[in-house]
């Protein structure tokens, strides 16, 4: 206000404007909201209308036919295939992302000598562009040239010490690795939904590290030096102190990690394009089988729209955390 | 000797992880030096180098007899372009919900943030008809029209993060001084906001490299591909792979992108947590 007293009266409405907070703040978020509900909101409304037509590729707009794409859909071997990968994917991937970086994050927290070096290889992963990444897994992966599986078969003390890591895996796990025949890991139907949720928890695992070192980091000093004071440490300490502080950044980590996972296609999609024999599939690569590469565009829709309560549960779920987080 | 074992115990946790973790860069790197007859031959102990390797000629194809080069150069002119709507529309609407609109403002950021979680894979069908419709099917402009649906939500809310850590005190200070908002937020808001802006611009960048549904589906001629599609969907025909360029080529984004996290990581954890937790 001062400022407008000392601006000319022309000038003064111009600033009058501006200083109202209303309307410059509704000018300001205007753009972006306008653009997203247009980018966002609009397509998504699209693809409800999509999974009730018949509409195949090179028209948008079919005849309308009901739910009947979802019924087809739901009947379909493969979706049921695809639906129950995409939810074992999810729950097997943030179960072993959740325990390692919670593992990690701990480990981390404390100073220690080259503690910089090996975060930065931790981290790695995050960094890399993930389309780039999995086709690092694919080779690794390899039929033929598996780095994995050469390591297993192949004596790997220096000087001949006849230590083979495959004869340990017989010998611990309930699995069998035959020397000769050595696993294929994106050529079985196990292997493969194996070999894909191991390469999304690489992916995971770091970022879910960072938000818990947040957490950890925000639990204040005192409270640290309370629990020392009457005596809690190591597990007990993580039970009754670090884990209940930790829980909400926890959760928050763990609400993206599922939305994330579920709607993930680029692991899936290279590794194995859904393969062998449709093992593999997820609803999104099942969705972009039936709607791209088969063309009906009305059933791949439906398809992807099996996923819409997903994200509903996670982001009421998100909505109330955040309120309960603002009340507090 | 507590400390000697809590120490031990850091590095037995730690260090397993982190060879595992980091194993694909040192494998990207490893294959992206050695020869043909290296590397496809299943007598050869793959962590050693011989039969002519290392050799840096997978680089020289790389460059010189694929497209990679325009894949980069597509990924970078995309990037930037995104990156400019981005903060074009982000910027002025996260510092507007930071400050200007109270619980309404927190409300609406929030809703902001939840259509970042609609996933590209729910949107990319009804999407690749709109694009086929108004004609921008096989050309760049796809995607920095589509791109920017998911970076500006992610945006706006980091930035909201940020502003919400500067002093409300430092503007009305400015504003007691006699300078208007608008001035105030040229010359006191923005210097101190710079971090945080290169933070949402070098993420905003890395959530471009990292598309992929979008590309595969609007693009299909070699010419206008990006990094993340040309690679899978053009040096990886049928049964013949040429892996130590594709190492070459995973390799070479990954390291400026790597020595950027971590140089902004703190930053991003604020911004991420701090819109949620303050």
């Amino acid at each position: 206000m001062e400022a407008a007293t000392v601006a000319g009266p022309r000038q003064r409405r111009w600033h009058d404007v501006f200083e109202g907070r209303r309307f410059l703040a509704s000018i300001l978020i205007a753009p972006a909201v306008v653009f997203i509900f247009v980018l966002v909101g609009g397509p998504l409304f699209l693809a409800v209308y999509m999974s009730m037509t018949d509409a195949t590729a090179g028209e948008l707009s079919g005849k309308f036919v009901g739910f009947d794409n979802f019924v087809n859909a739901w009947d379909d071997p493969v979706f049921r295939t695809a639906l129950r990968n995409t939810l074992l994917f999810t729950i097997i991937s943030q179960i072993v992302v959740l325990i390692s970086a919670g593992l990690l994050a701990h480990a981390l927290v404390r100073p220690f000598r080259g503690r910089w070096f090996l975060r930065l290889l931790i981290l790695l992963p995050w960094a890399a562009p993930i389309p780039l990444g999995a086709i690092a897994w694919l080779w690794i992966y390899d039929s033929l040239f598996s780095v994995v599986n050469w390591t297993l078969v192949h004596d790997i003390l220096p000087g001949g010490g006849s230590f083979y890591l495959y004869k340990v895996v017989n010998a611990v796990t309930p699995w069998t690795v035959e020397p000769f025949n050595p696993p294929q890991w994106l050529g079985d139907p196990t292997l493969a939904l194996g070999a894909v949720i191991s390469v999304h928890a690489w992916r995971v695992i770091p970022f879910a590290v960072v938000i818990f070192l947040a957490g950890l980091a925000s639990i204040p000093n005192e409270v640290n030096d309370a629990a020392k004071v009457d005596g809690a440490t190591g597990l007990k300490k993580f039970w009754y102190v670090s884990l209940p502080l930790q829980l909400p950044i926890a959760t928050v980590a763990l609400l993206f990690g599922i939305v994330f996972t579920a709607t993930d296609m680029v692991v899936v999609y290279i590794l194995t394009r859904g393969g062998p024999f449709n093992s593999s599939q997820m609803l999104t690569t099942w969705a972009y089988q039936t709607g791209v590469n088969g063309g009906s565009l009305g059933e791949g829709a439906a398809i992807s729209l099996y996923l819409l309560p997903v994200l509903f549960v996670v982001a009421v779920l998100m909505l109330r955390f955040a309120r309960k987080v603002e009340v507090s | 000797m507590r400390l000697l074992r809590e120490r031990f115990g850091s590095y037995a946790v730690t260090a397993p992880f982190a060879i595992v973790l980091a194993f694909p860069f040192y494998w990207m790197l490893w294959t992206a030096f050695k020869t043909d007859q290296d590397l496809y031959n299943v007598e050869n102990v793959p962590f050693k180098f011989q039969q002519g390797s290392p050799t840096t000629r997978n680089f020289t194809f790389l460059f010189e007899s694929t497209q990679f080069p325009t894949w980069l150069g597509n990924t970078l002119i995309v990037g930037a372009i995104v990156v400019v709507i981005t903060l074009v529309l982000a910027l002025p609407a996260a510092y507007a919900l930071a400050r200007l609109s109270g619980a309404w403002g927190q409300s609406l950021g929030v809703a902001i943030f939840l259509t970042y979680l609609v996933p590209p894979t729910l949107l990319f069908l009804p999407l690749s008809r709109v694009v086929a419709e108004i004609g921008l099917q096989d050309r760049l402009a796809s995607l920095i029209l589509v791109y920017p649906s998911f970076t500006v939500p992610f945006a706006t809310w980091l930035l909201m993060g940020f502003f919400k850590t500067i002093p409300r005190e430092l503007e009305d200070a400015a504003q007691v001084d006699g300078a208007s908002r608008l001035r105030t937020l040229r010359s006191v808001v923005f210097p101190i906001s710079i971090p945080g802006i290169l933070t949402v611009v070098i993420f905003s960048f890395s959530l471009v490299v990292n598309e992929f549904v979008y590309s595969l589906t609007f693009i299909s001629g070699s010419t206008e591909k990006t990094i993340s599609t040309g690679l899978y969907t053009e040096l990886i025909r049928g049964d013949i792979y040429f892996w130590q360029a594709l190492m070459a080529a995973t390799l070479i984004p990954c390291i400026p992108l790597a020595l950027l996290y971590n140089v902004f990581l703190n930053r991003f954890i604020a911004g991420f947590t701090g819109g949620a937790f303050r």
